[in-house]
């Protein structure tokens, strides 16, 4: 094997764990300053300038915390289940281009760690289901029925929802006629996939926000009612890496809405100045991450049998029924 | 093409082992002071009452086979849509066909309730 080759996937994946670790860091700071700003408070300024510091800080009195391990909890399977939730969450960032090829010193570099994979799309739902496990271990193994109870609901909520994200996914795919995340990127050259799949983008924000487990879908976790679902025996760095997951989903989900729906990298001049692929999709992600945040403080919590309700007797039949209009139009029009 | 997801697997290490080293570093630097109180399941303050580990509503169960019912649909439904245009009229009329198939036993278990909360 080529030891550049090696070189430069270790390079990517760097990179890609630095993105999700500083993302993670500075979106629940800019998740807090939001809330702030729209609830007409101020929000966490006080370490460093604007507050900068807080997500150091935050991290810092994590690491010094006890962490307890209840007395009847299943040890090993308590210890596992933070780990595997929060692999899936860097790992599914892998497929997604961060921007069009760019050469450096004569060589050409994809921006993606795995771009070419041709099963993208596949590859992100089948890791995207990944972190169920997690979630559902770490209820189970807890030995308290609040968190028991939390896990359950977070299985069959994510399940649920993970079907109208599926049928959601079709329609670029349809559209793209492929399922490479690079080829759907580029068929949005023209015109983004927003435009011609409206109701798929609406299914899949909706979705991805339930799937993620976010206001107003955070049920798993709704503190009145379960004290804080699956996570709530849990302290320390291990309570830190199940909110690393659930903030790190919440980036990637915004990557893939923004790769699917709203064309990726592309924007103005990215032909002359492939550098500002990176950054078109980071703004675009950005905007996402900012209406996630304003959903949570807008929306009440919706109760469970109307979500679970939402899911299959609304959402699921609608993303049917886009899935075999769009058929049609495709073989109708041909080509878009 | 299996050496695609190579850098992947590259990706799986280095994020297995970082989030193990940060379960070790909180390991090192969290103090330990276990005590009976504190190893009994928080339930608010309130002195828990009941197993940790109760029967689960078989309401679950059955939201999970519908889920594997339609979650192998859509598995089936993604190559049928990236080749949609080669097929035509034909894969078109196929797959309306099977998911009309599906949408019966879909309406069979609404009516029967196993969508219903209670």
């Amino acid at each position: 094997m080529d030891p550049a080759l090696l070189v430069e996937w270790l390079v990517k994946s760097g990179v890609i764990i630095f993105l999700i670790l500083t993302g993670f860091a500075y979106l629940t700071l800019f998740e807090r300053r939001v809330l702030a700003r729209i609830q007409v408070r101020i929000g966490p300024n006080r370490a460093g300038p604007l507050g900068l510091l807080q997500p150091l800080a935050d991290g810092i009195k994590l690491l010094f915390k006890e962490e307890v391990i209840p007395d009847k909890a299943d040890k090993v399977i308590f210890i596992l289940a933070p780990v595997l939730t929060v692999i899936p969450a860097f790992v599914l960032l892998a497929v997604i281009p961060l921007g069009p090829e760019i050469s450096i010193l004569g060589r050409s570099y994809s921006l993606s760690l795995a771009g070419d994979v041709n099963v993208g799309v596949l590859y992100l739902l089948a890791v995207a289901s990944i972190s169920v496990y997690g979630i559902v271990l770490a209820g189970w193994s807890s030995n308290n029925k609040y968190a028991l109870l939390g896990g359950l609901r977070s299985a069959a909520q994510m399940i649920s929802y993970e079907l109208v994200l599926g049928l959601a996914f079709i329609g670029p795919i349809l559209l793209a006629n492929s399922m490479s995340l690079k080829d759907i990127i580029q068929a949005q050259s023209r015109v983004w996939f927003i435009v011609l799949q409206p109701i798929g983008f609406l299914l899949f924000l909706v979705a991805s926000i339930a799937e993620v487990n976010r206001a107003p879908f955070d049920m798993p976790e709704a503190e009145q009612e379960l004290t804080a679902g699956y996570h709530v025996e849990y302290s320390g760095m291990k309570f830190a890496l199940f909110f690393m997951a659930e903030y790190g989903k919440m980036i990637v989900v915004s990557f893939i809405t923004a790769s699917l729906f709203l064309g990726g990298y592309l924007g103005p001049f990215v032909d002359k100045l492939p550098l500002l692929g990176p950054i078109y999709l980071l703004v675009k992600v950005t905007l996402i991450l900012f209406f996630m945040i304003w959903v949570r403080a807008t929306w009440p919590r919706i109760r469970y049998d109307r979500l679970m309700a939402l899911g299959w007797k609304v959402l699921l039949p609608i993303g049917l029924l886009n899935i075999i209009i769009t058929a049609i139009l495709v073989i109708l029009v041909g080509g878009y | 093409m299996p050496e695609d997801f190579l850098p992947i697997a590259v990706l799986i290490i280095l994020a297995t082992g970082l989030s193990f080293t940060i379960l070790l570093l909180g390991q090192i630097f969290g103090p330990r002071r276990p005590n009976p109180r504190k190893g009994s399941p928080y339930e608010s303050g309130m002195r828990p009452y009941g197993k940790g580990q109760r029967r689960v509503p078989i309401h679950y169960y059955l939201i999970a086979v519908l889920f594997i019912l339609f979650d192998v649909e859509i598995i089936f439904i993604l190559p049928w849509a990236v080749v949609l245009r080669d097929l035509g009229i034909f894969g078109l009329i196929e797959m309306g066909l099977f998911v009309a198939i599906l949408l019966i036993g879909f309406v069979y278990a609404w009516k029967k309730g196993a969508l219903e909360w209670d």
